[in-house]
């Protein structure tokens, strides 16, 4: 680990103007804020992260969950992911954030874990985490020993020729179900950002992970209200708990007279940002709610799948994983 | 001669709990690298960061000029650190025998480069970051699939010479090419890494010419000899001490390079040095279960009766070091066949150094022999129990000796029994329970049993104590409890009142806590040293003014619960042997005892093994691909149980790590750089407690007498031994695969 500097930020302004300065907010920041510190302090153990300067903006006041005007849920950036998910609301109409989130790390990193600090959470790709070896989402340009290494839990959608980095957050995939919107307050303005639009494809420029600049602060992400719909988070990893997903599915159900009017779907652990799949959604509307629309659903939402030398098997998990979870959503 | 008689209070078969517990949950034991002496340095190594090449340049620059940063150790200040050598015999054992830093060749990732010494461990890490080398790279070899070298018929390994056609009778070839069913196949085993919850840790002292080292190591008298070797010392100027340890798994009983390390850096410094080698660090440099891959060939008659057996085994080994990695040990005596050869070939690969883990050899052999004897069973439709049962020995036919003790059969007719294994219907994925489906397997056990040579005193104090002292470990497995309940069996004080003294090299010389062997192997000491302790006390009954005892002679006593007494009287009319000392003003009485070695010596009149055998349900879920081990039930004929309540507890851990064995551990390569690639607890897949299965353990409790005089065997490893194989065999049932690549992998059962 690196000598930085750790500095407490009295309010929002000074936080963002510190922040201002550093030179990217991307890969190799020199000012890094610090929620739960659940990714960043892990990284910077490794050397991954170097901050020179460590912003604490746990004391800001942006850990609120509160209903908005229009019956949707405002979610505060520093909200600890287990208060999160045992929200009341968000029990009651946003489950499948719950249910996500719940089948994420441990219930100890759950309690420090923050949600804005989950949107930003990094790949477990043991290339990236290992400054011996190189990794273009590094140190860009070095390449990705990865395509040609242990890739057995990377991404199979979205994926580069520089990057096949998994984005591993639980989280993100229920928050892309839902519609969430991403505020972000920086220098000049604040602005919401869709959230199929927060993150990033690797492309050519695998270290930009976000649409984040410097100075930019995630204050808050809302949810449109949603009512009446099944919500389903299925996760299958190798083990039981305390485990990434190889394949997870979001869905969001809405099914009447037995034919599906709504459906939003997102996969996790195969994509290289959590995974919204249009295809899916288009292969379930206005069709019946029955096993051969699930796996038609299914095989969309894969078809542009690639895999990597030890994943093809990804393939197959992600489509019985999103036909399941289509099957238990409509149980439900 | 005093004898002793086995008070009716006596601890030993009782469920009892940790006597050194309250200590390890009020944070009063102190580990290795709890241990801080003013002045203390910290050392961090600088690991090489290819696996095959020469180390070309080091700038150590920046390093050196660090805040905190008191040096940079590498070749050529490091001062001399010289080899250990083998000796005959069980001693002076070392798996990685180069010294740190002799020459500048770099055989595996993460081979100690430099050593980074600080004020603080940050500062030394920093230090050690920022120590820059430069390398000529060759392409390592870290390929998994092996094929075997040109070796010898003899091979000098790690334990002494080993023969490659380990074990032969009748002509096996032959036998198999005539045999009606047959069955060939070649199961594969992992590089495993041992992950103890805690850390390899030495702190090193030096007081001019004596060096103290507190180690977390599994045998303090072997790492003294040792480090005395690689230091020009003699032994006695080397104190080696480790009083608690958080687990080893085998990777801890002999000494690896950090070791010398620190002492080397203690005394060019002339500071204590501490150096924690770090989790990643763990998977390179501190030992590994090799990656084993094993053919099995079995013939039988139609009626089930095996008439040949081969197994030809190849592991993987680092490019120095001879470790044995023994997949025959069980396979020549588990089962009666006229024919067998078992043989084994090995590959060297630019990796870290190979090492004994949890049930070395017999665990990775019995995963596939008994994998084997499933896959035969179900080509012969017959129940893999009874299959089993048919192909009972009378005697171990690969030495024609007698087994001390073996309850095999009765083993799986209990498991059978407890299990409900007569409902399995044996179709594949016939069974359901919920939804899911089921699938039962089973697999038989065996492992070693014996005794190591050991060495114990013990004293009887003017208080009513009495201390038990052997310089042997507890690496959480409950040797302090075992030892005090031995104490206490013999001398009739309470649990209570008697000390342990163990995990210190200046003690008698105690076993490697290894093998399975050690609580076998302090129980002839104990005794010995507990019937001299009395001897001494009934001399002082009779000779001393005002004793009652007067006038008697030493052999007309006997000490039972605490009190001495003329046999001819009875214990009631007896006196306290604290009131007898303080009578005679003697504040205590000591005896020595010693045992030799006989695990592993020739010549034996018995086959010495502990038996044991593992029934298992797993749920198969297809639409989720989602497979867990839901039940196990395992029945064991391992002697003698001293302390069923930790005796439990370590078959249930096997099992549990079983699990990990059959589903999740394995430690992978990066094939480009041949780094251990998955080096940390996330990525490195252990069992969690989620995946954890109630598990029903029983005991059969024979004593075995040929062993030692409570007829105790070893439960350390034994239940990790066959688990794997149950749980493919589970799997195979479930779902229609035969996995015989470990572990079981979700692609394996998708494809």
């Amino acid at each position: 680990m690196h000598s930085f500097e750790f500095i407490r930020a009295a309010d929002q302004a000074a936080a963002i103007a510190t922040a201002a300065q550093s030179k990217t907010a991307e890969q190799g920041a020199d000012v890094r804020f610090l929620g739960g510190g659940t990714t960043l302090i892990d990284l910077m153990k490794l050397n991954v992260e170097t901050p020179a300067r460590v912003l604490d903006i746990n004391r800001l006041p942006l850990d609120k969950i509160e209903t908005t005007s229009d019956g949707g849920l405002r979610i505060g950036a520093m909200a600890r992911n287990s208060d999160l998910a045992n929200h009341a609301r968000v029990q009651k109409d946003y489950s499948v954030l719950s249910q996500a989130i719940l089948q994420g790390a441990s219930a100890q990193i759950r309690n420090m874990a923050t949600v804005g600090g989950n949107l930003l959470q990094r790949t477990r790709c043991v290339y990236f985490r290992d400054t011996a070896m190189a990794c273009n989402k590094r140190e860009p340009g070095s390449g990705c020993p990865a395509i040609t290494g242990r890739n057995r839990t990377l991404a199979i959608l979205g994926a580069s020729e520089h990057c096949i980095a998994t984005n591993p957050s639980d989280m993100c995939v229920a928050l892309a179900v839902l519609e969430a919107t991403v505020h972000i307050q920086g220098t000049k303005s604040l602005r919401a950002v869709a959230f199929g639009d927060f993150h990033l494809l690797p492309g050519n420029t695998p270290h930009r992970e976000t649409v984040l600049e410097p100075g930019d602060l995630i204050t808050h992400i809302t949810l449109p209200p949603l009512a009446g719909s099944k919500q389903i988070y299925l996760k299958l990893r190798d083990r039981a708990s305390y485990e990434f997903a190889l394949a997870s599915a979001a869905v969001v159900l809405t099914i009447a007279s037995g034919k599906i009017t709504r459906a939003h779907i997102a996969l996790g652990g195969v994509g290289t940002k959590p995974w919204r799949s249009p295809e899916a959604e288009a292969a379930l509307a206005g069709k019946p709610a029955n096993d051969s629309t699930y796996l038609q659903a299914a095989e969309a939402a894969l078809r542009q799948a690639k895999p990597q030398s030890e994943n093809k098997f990804k393939i197959e998990l992600a489509k019985r994983c999103l036909t399941h979870a289509l099957r238990m959503a409509a149980a439900s | 001669m005093a004898t002793s008689q086995q008070s009716t209070s006596s601890p030993i078969g009782r469920d009892t709990l940790r006597i050194d517990g309250p200590r390890k949950v009020t944070g009063l034991a102190k580990y290795a690298s709890d241990f801080h002496f003013p002045g203390m340095l910290y050392a961090v190594p600088v690991e090489a960061t290819i696996a095959n090449g020469k180390l070309l340049t080091l700038n150590t620059a920046a390093a050196e000029k660090m805040p905190g940063v008191r040096a940079v150790l590498h070749r050529g200040n490091i001062g001399k650190i010289f080899r250990s050598t083998p000796a005959p015999g069980f001693y002076r054992i070392c798996l990685e025998r180069r010294p740190p830093f002799e020459d500048d060749t770099i055989r595996y990732w993460g081979q100690y480069i430099a050593l980074a010494v600080a004020d603080t461990f940050e500062a030394a890490k920093a230090a050690a970051d920022a120590i820059r080398a430069t390398y000529s790279k060759e392409k390592p070899n870290v390929e998994s699939h092996l094929e075997p070298q040109n070796d010898p018929g003899v091979i000098l390994a790690a334990y002494g010479p080993v023969e490659r056609l380990q074990s032969h009778r009748g002509d096996a070839g032959a036998a198999f090419d005539g045999a009606a069913v047959k069955l060939d196949e070649t199961y594969g085993t992992p590089a495993e890494t041992h992950n103890p919850l805690e850390l390899h840790s030495t702190v090193a002292l030096w007081d001019g010419p004596t060096l103290t080292l507190y180690d977390s190591t599994q045998g303090v008298v072997n790492l003294r000899s040792v480090l005395a070797q690689m230091f020009g010392l003699p032994k006695e100027n080397v104190r080696v001490i480790s009083k608690f340890l958080g687990s080893g798994f085998g990777g801890k009983l002999y000494p690896w390079t950090h070791v010398s390390l620190a002492a080397a850096a203690a005394r060019q410094l002339g500071k204590p040095v501490k150096l924690v080698v770090s989790r990643k660090m763990m998977f390179q440099s501190v030992g590994h279960r090799a990656r084993t891959q094993q053919r099995v060939r079995l013939g039988a008659s139609r009626d089930g009766k095996l008439v040949s057996l081969q197994h030809d085994y190849i592991y993987h080994m680092s490019m120095l070091d001879a470790y044995h990695e023994d997949c025959g040990e069980a396979t020549p005596f588990h089962y009666s066949v006229p024919n067998l050869r078992v043989s084994f070939g090995r590959a060297r690969r630019n990796i870290g150094a190979t090492a004994d883990m949890r049930g070395p050899g017999a665990v990775p052999g019995l995963y596939a022999t008994e994998s084997a004897m499933n896959e035969l069973a179900e080509r012969l439709k017959m129940d893999p129990v009874q299959f089993r049962i048919l192909n009972e020995p009378k005697l171990d036919e690969s030495l024609n000796l007698p087994f001390s003790s073996r309850h095999y059969v009765e083993c799986l007719n209990l498991g059978a029994e407890k299990f409900g294994w007569s409902k399995r219907n044996p179709a594949v994925g016939s069974m359901k329970r919920d939804g899911l489906t089921l699938g039962w397997g089973m697999a038989g056990a065996a492992w070693v049993a014996g005794t190591f040579a050991a060495e114990a005193n013990l004293q009887l104090r003017d208080d009513g104590t009495a201390r038990i002292a052997c310089a042997t470990q507890d690496i959480g497995t409950g040797t302090y409890t075992i030892l005090a309940q031995l104490a206490s069996h013999k001398t009739g004080v309470p649990l209570e009142k008697v000390d342990v003294e163990l995990g210190d090299s200046a003690l008698p010389d105690g076993p490697i806590s290894g093998g399975s062997l050690a609580t076998s192997s302090v129980i002839p000491a104990v005794f010995k040293a507990a019937d001299q302790a009395i001897a001494s006390l009934l001399i002082i009954a009779v000779t001393t003014p005002g004793s009652p005892f007067l006038g008697h002679k030493p052999d007309d006593l006997a000490l039972e619960g605490g009190r001495v007494f003329v046999k001819t009287e009875g214990p009631a009319l007896g006196v306290a042997f604290a009131d007898l000392l303080q009578g005679a003003n003697v504040r205590l009485v000591s005896g020595t005892g010693s045992a030799e070695m006989t695990a592993f010596a020739p010549n034996q009149k018995f086959s010495k093994h502990s038996f044991g055998c593992h029934f298992v349900e797993v749920t198969w879920q297809p639409e989720t691909a989602r497979l867990r081990v839901s039940r196990v039930m395992t029945v064991m004929d391992a002697g003698r149980i001293l302390n069923p309540l930790a005796g439990r507890n370590q078959i249930q851990g096997a099992v549990v790590m079983g699990i990990g064995m059959a589903l999740f551990e394995a430690t992978s390569y990066d094939p480009q750089n041949g780094a251990p690639i998955n080096s940390n607890l996330a990525d490195y897949m252990m069992t969690v407690n989620a995946d954890a299965p109630p598990i029903d353990v029983h005991f059969l409790d024979y004593p075995d007498k040929e062993i030692n005089e409570l007829g105790a065997r070893g439960i350390g490893e034994i239940g990790l031994a066959g688990i794997a194989a149950a749980i493919t065999s589970a799997v195979h049932h479930a779902t229609g695969v035969y996995v015989r690549e470990l572990p079981v992998k979700i692609e394996d059962l998708i494809a």
